[in-house]
Formats: structure tokens, sequence, C-alpha cells
């Protein structure tokens, strides 16, 4: 018999009982649906963290102070410069017996500008930070997130651009002047006007007043944080008014390109294992290459991903195995028409198949519906993550509901094939 | 043995045993029997006399335990599962006692049934299947589903089901079982009809009255032929037959 015979014998089993097919069809719809919208969760929270790393600045390297505590030696160091990198900058004191005090300084900073030694290094920013700064304008008051003091050089390693206003320049730096650059959440807290009308407007930080130059450009938030929550001004200004002239909380380093990044960071340690007379062994501070959080990020997100693809795949297999059982109850079901059907002339392959069809079209439905609720579903924001649609995945989604259908709908078609005539023209 | 005079059904020494030891049973227990082309034959017998297991048999629906059969001059016996389908499909139009059409598919469609998985062609199937209903006299009905028809109207698009491929053997099982009186008639007018035409036809039963029908009568008890009665030649018309309301 052919394909197409078969094929309608197949579709007209499938709408015989609409209701039981369409309950059958649902399982596998809602694995093919998850499949697409999960993976695609998964594919965009991967982007997003590639994305603000990427502001970050992926040829930039952090140098941050770490003490030489006895107990927790580098390896604390370096998990507490993690710890304080996603803190949004906030130095983290790490407890332990300090046998040395730790300190970056201007000079530090200096030194590896324009160095010989650090051909590889394009800028460099040194960072003051301030905790719990108060933003206040007429009444409205904010806590800032992130306090950042710091060169005009800072914004060009940080990636940052200005939306409205102006950056402040090498001569604000230079003359300590009491100008300040705001994120768009500070600004959106501080005016209930449009933030560009901020320019130009003294503000208090502390009670201390600066002049707003400029707004910065939106970041947007990974996670918990938000990236648009801060305040960046020249480090003079700060140390004057708010932090002191102590350390540095972080030096901000720019490589050249991207591929020259790991020398500028071990250029970088030279200049200052010389200057401050350690070694690779009791090296007082660490440099932090974004790069390789950029790298173990996208590691742990892949991870991720392949998780949700595999609680994806279970109900994709729940569903098929809803097929099969529908499937053999639709054979017993049959029995009689299966048998009359052998009687007058059907080959064993002719009632393998029918019921095989039968399953598969079952499969390839509910597929395709999945198909347009998971594309459907993906154009929400689910859990803060935008969803990024895998052509890969809706291809895969759909071959494995077909596949699926094989699977599950060939033991039941074999079923019904293997019944002998008489047998199942007897049956009640 | 040229093929007209060649008998449609050869069985000899036919058995069929159940299970095995003590325990069998011999639903059979050495069958003779040959049917020439254009027979009638009525098969009688309590229920448990082996009529059944011996229209399974003849149907190629099961195997003989032992003994020869030839299907229109085919061995039939040992042969596998799709090369039994394909006679069966060819050789063989069976009418049932419940009339078993397939469900929610038009008469038409449950005719052509047989000629689709035969490979016919869709419009050849078509007017076929058109032509057996006319013949069984469902011409305006054969778009109806078998649940839009009366008993005697599923029987006759069953009829036409197994006329349909043009087989060389017309096998009802108790095929008035199932319907009132007048039905019965009109069914069994339809038999003598396709006799008189030609057709060779072998009716299991367990009544009298389709059994006066036939040109020969066969009645069975515990396995065996027990009388082989001939009413009319093999080429007269079937006894019961009004040839002039025929003709």
């Amino acid at each position: 018999m052919s394909l197409r015979e078969s094929l309608r014998f197949a579709l007209l089993g499938v709408s015989a009982n609409k209701t039981r097919s369409a309950l059958t069809t649902l399982g596998i719809l809602i694995g093919v649906a998850s499949v697409i919208i999960l993976l695609a969760v998964g594919t965009g929270s991967s982007r997003a963290v590639e994305e603000s790393i990427n502001r970050l600045g992926s040829n930039t390297l952090t140098v941050l102070p770490s003490s030489t505590d006895d107990s927790g030696g580098s390896g604390a160091g370096g998990l507490a410069d993690i710890a304080s990198l996603f803190g949004g900058g906030q130095t983290t004191t790490v407890s332990g017996t300090l046998t040395r005090a730790p300190e970056l300084t201007m000079d530090d900073a200096a030194a590896l500008v324009d160095n010989p030694q650090a051909p590889d290094v394009l800028g460099v920013a040194p960072v003051v930070s301030a905790q719990s700064v108060q933003a206040t304008l007429d009444g409205a008051s904010h806590t800032v997130g992130t306090f950042t003091g710091t060169t005009p050089t800072y914004l060009l390693i940080n990636n940052d651009t200005i939306s409205a206003g102006r950056a402040f320049t090498d001569a604000d730096y230079a003359v300590h002047r009491r100008v300040v650059l705001l994120g768009t959440t500070v600004a959106e807290q501080l005016t209930s006007q449009a933030v560009s009308d901020l320019v130009g407007q003294t503000i208090a930080l502390n009670g201390k007043q600066f002049e707003v130059v400029g707004i910065l450009g939106e970041k947007g938030s990974t996670g918990p944080q938000d990236a648009d929550d801060r305040v960046v001004a020249p480090a003079t200004a700060v140390q004057d008014t708010l932090t002191g002239y102590g350390s540095l909380s972080s030096i901000s380093v720019k490589a050249s390109s991207a591929d020259t990044v790991s020398s500028a960071q071990s250029q970088v340690q030279q200049v200052l294992d010389s200057r401050r007379g350690v070694t690779a062994s009791d090296r007082d501070y660490s440099v932090f290459n974004a790069s390789s959080i950029l790298s173990a990020a996208t590691d742990s997100s892949a991870t991720f991903t392949v998780l949700l693809g595999v609680v994806a795949a279970i109900s994709l297999l729940v569903g098929g195995i809803g097929v099969m059982n529908i499937m053999l109850v639709t054979v017993t079901e049959r029995t009689r028409e299966i048998g009359v059907r052998k009687a007058i002339g059907a080959s064993r392959r002719d009632i393998v198949t029918q019921f095989l069809l039968e399953a598969v079209i079952l499969c390839m439905f509910g597929g395709l519906v999945g198909v347009i609720v998971g594309l459907a579903g993906s154009q929400f924001t689910i859990v803060g993550v935008v969803p990024v649609v895998q052509a890969y995945s809706v291809v895969m989604a759909f071959g494995v509901a077909v596949a699926t259908g094989v699977f599950f709908g060939l033991y039941p078609a074999n079923r019904a094939a293997a019944l002998r005539p008489i047998d199942a023209l007897r049956y009640e | 043995m040229s093929a007209t005079t060649q008998p449609v059904l050869d069985l000899r020494g036919i058995t069929k045993v159940y299970g095995e030891g003590e325990t069998a049973v011999h639903a059979l227990a050495g069958v003779d029997l040959q049917v020439a082309r254009g027979d009638y034959v009525a098969v009688m017998g309590a229920s448990g006399s082996g009529k059944s297991t011996l229209m399974n048999i003849v149907g190629c629906l099961d195997e003989p335990t032992a003994g020869r059969y030839l299907l229109d001059g085919v061995d039939v016996r040992r042969r596998s599962e799709t090369a039994l389908a394909r006679i069966r499909n060819r050789k063989i139009g069976f009418v049932f006692q419940n009339f078993n059409l397939v469900a929610r598919t038009s008469a038409l469609r449950n005719v052509e049934l047989p000629l689709a998985y035969r490979g016919i062609g869709a419009s050849q199937r078509y007017a076929q299947a058109n032509h057996a209903l006319d013949r069984v006299g469902l011409g305006a009905r054969v778009s109806h589903d078998p649940s839009e028809l009366s008993g005697g109207q599923q029987q006759r698009v069953a009829i036409a089901r197994a006329i349909v491929t043009d087989p060389v053997l017309l096998l009802a099982d108790e095929p008035t079982g199932a319907l009132d009186t007048h039905s019965t008639a009109d069914v069994l007018k339809l038999f003598d009809e396709l006799s008189l035409s030609g057709r060779t036809l072998v009716v299991i039963t367990h009544e009298d009255e389709v059994a006066a029908h036939a040109k020969r009568v066969i009645r069975m008890s515990d396995g065996l032929i027990v009388s082989d009665e001939r009413v009319t030649a093999v080429d007269a018309a079937p006894p019961m037959t009004d040839v002039a309301e025929v003709a």
C-alpha cells in the first residue's frame, strides 16, 4: 500500500478521538516549547553576562591590594578581589593577621603610565572609593551604590559614555574641581524631571557641594548589581572632601588590545613588584584580568544552559511516554479493526506504518504547536533575562519530537502488527 | 488439470490440534473437502463442531496442524505472514457475522480498503468500489459511515467489500447471525444472485434457513464432516432462486 494511503488512515485514526489526541499532543507541545524557551533563556542570560563583562572592558586589568596574611595566602586574596569586583569596586577587608599594610598609592598608578617597561599598557586610572555616600538635591536623597574617584582615563578604560553634559577633564582633575558624573539610577532618584536637567545643578554628596557636569550613559544591570547606581568624580576632589589622602582602592589598567592583556598583566606585575620590593611569592597586591572572569562566567552560563536543556529534554521524554501510552490504548481499542484489516489483506508492514504514522503525526503536530508556543513565549522577558532563540534549538526540538514519535510509536505499532488476525477478530 | 476444472478448495486430511498431550483438543480430526468453482456450500454444525476452525483455515487466517490445503491450486502451507496476507487479499472475500466494517470510514472507503492494500490507484479503486456497491444495491449510500447504516445495509457493504477484489472464494461466517428476518432475506437473495453469476460461496452457518439456499450442505460434528448433501448441481441455479425474478 502506498504511503499516502497509510497517511490517510493514520490521519483518520488521529482525528477519530480529537480530545485524546489533543491531550496527548499537549505533552509533546510542552516539551518542545520548554526546550526552546529554556535554551533561549540560557542563551539570553549568557549573552547578558558576556555583554556586561564586555562593558566592563575586556581589555581591562584591575590591580587590587591583597593582604599577605598568614592564614589565607594569595588564594584568599584572589577571592577577595573577585568579591570586590562584584561588589562594585568596594574594598573588602580580609580578616587575618596582616604582616604588612598593603597599600596602592597614586605613585603606583603614576609609575605605570607611559612606562617603557610596560609598553602594552594603554591607559591607567587610580580609583578611590567612598562608602555610603548620600547624594541630596532639594530634599531628594539617595545612597550611591558605587562612588568612584578617579581620572578622566577611567572613563576610557571602562568604556563609559556620556549621555548628557560632558565628562570631567584633566584640568578638572588637576585643579581639584568638585564636579561629578551621575549614573542614570542616581540621577533618576534625585529629580523627577528629565535627567539631563541635572547638568549644571549643584548637589550635595555627604554634605559637600559638587556640580553635576554630565550624566553617564546607561550600562544596564546584571543580576542584583545595578551598574547605573554610581557616581564618578575626579579623585583629587574626592580625596579633598570625602575619603582623605589614603591609599587607592584599586588601579584600573587598559591593555592596548585584547591580544596583549596577558603581557600587559605581567608588565604591570613587573613594574609594581620592583617598586614595592616584592616577588611573585609574597606579592601584596593582585592583578585581576577581566577576560578570565569572562571565560569563567561563560563556562558557568553554558553549564546553566545545559541544565535547562536537560530539564526540558526530560519533559519531552515524559511527553513521548504519554504518546506511547495512548498508542498502546489505541491499539488495544482497535484490535478488531486491525484484525479486519489483516483479514482483507493488510500486511504487517501496512499495520506498522499506519500506527507508526499516527504516533509521528501526534508528535509532529505537538512539535509544530510547541515551536509556535516556544517562539511566542521567548518574546517575553523571563526572570529578568531576554531570551535569545537559537535556530538550532528550534530545529532540534522539532526533530527530537518527531524522533520521539518514531521511537515511542514503534513498540505499539509492532504490537498491533504482531496480532494474529483470528485472535484480533475474536477480540471483544 | 486445467484452471477451470481445478477445484477452488482442495483440503486433504486437514487436522487442527490445540494444546499438547492429554489436554490436546482436536478441533479438526481429518477433514477432506473439495469445492468446485461456482459451487455454493453451506457448512453447518453445532458450536464446537469445528466449523469455525475450518473457516479460519480455509480463509488462511490459521494454519492446519497437518494435511494439505490447495486454494485455487496454490499450496498455502508454511507461507510467510506477508504472503498469506497477499493470498487473503487476492483470493478470498470475507463476510463476518458482525460486519467488521472500519468505523468512522464511509461505505465507499470501506469497500476500497482491500484494493488499497493491493496497491491499486485511487481512480480505479473508486470506480470498482462504486460498482461493487451498486451490485449490492447501495449505490446511493456510498458516503455514509457504518454507524449511519442499518445492520442489513452494513452487511451489504461488507459483501461489496468482499467481492470488490473479484476473489475466487467468498467466505461468509454466520453472515445473517446478527440480522433481522427482513435483512436476512436480503442478504440471502444477494448470495443467490452472486452464485448465479458464477461465484464460489462457502457459508458457515447454524441456521437451516441459510443452508436451504445452498447447492450443497455439509454438516460437521466433533471435527469431522458427518454428511455431505448435494441439493442442486454445481452449474445449476441455487435451490431457492426464483429464476424468473432474478432474470
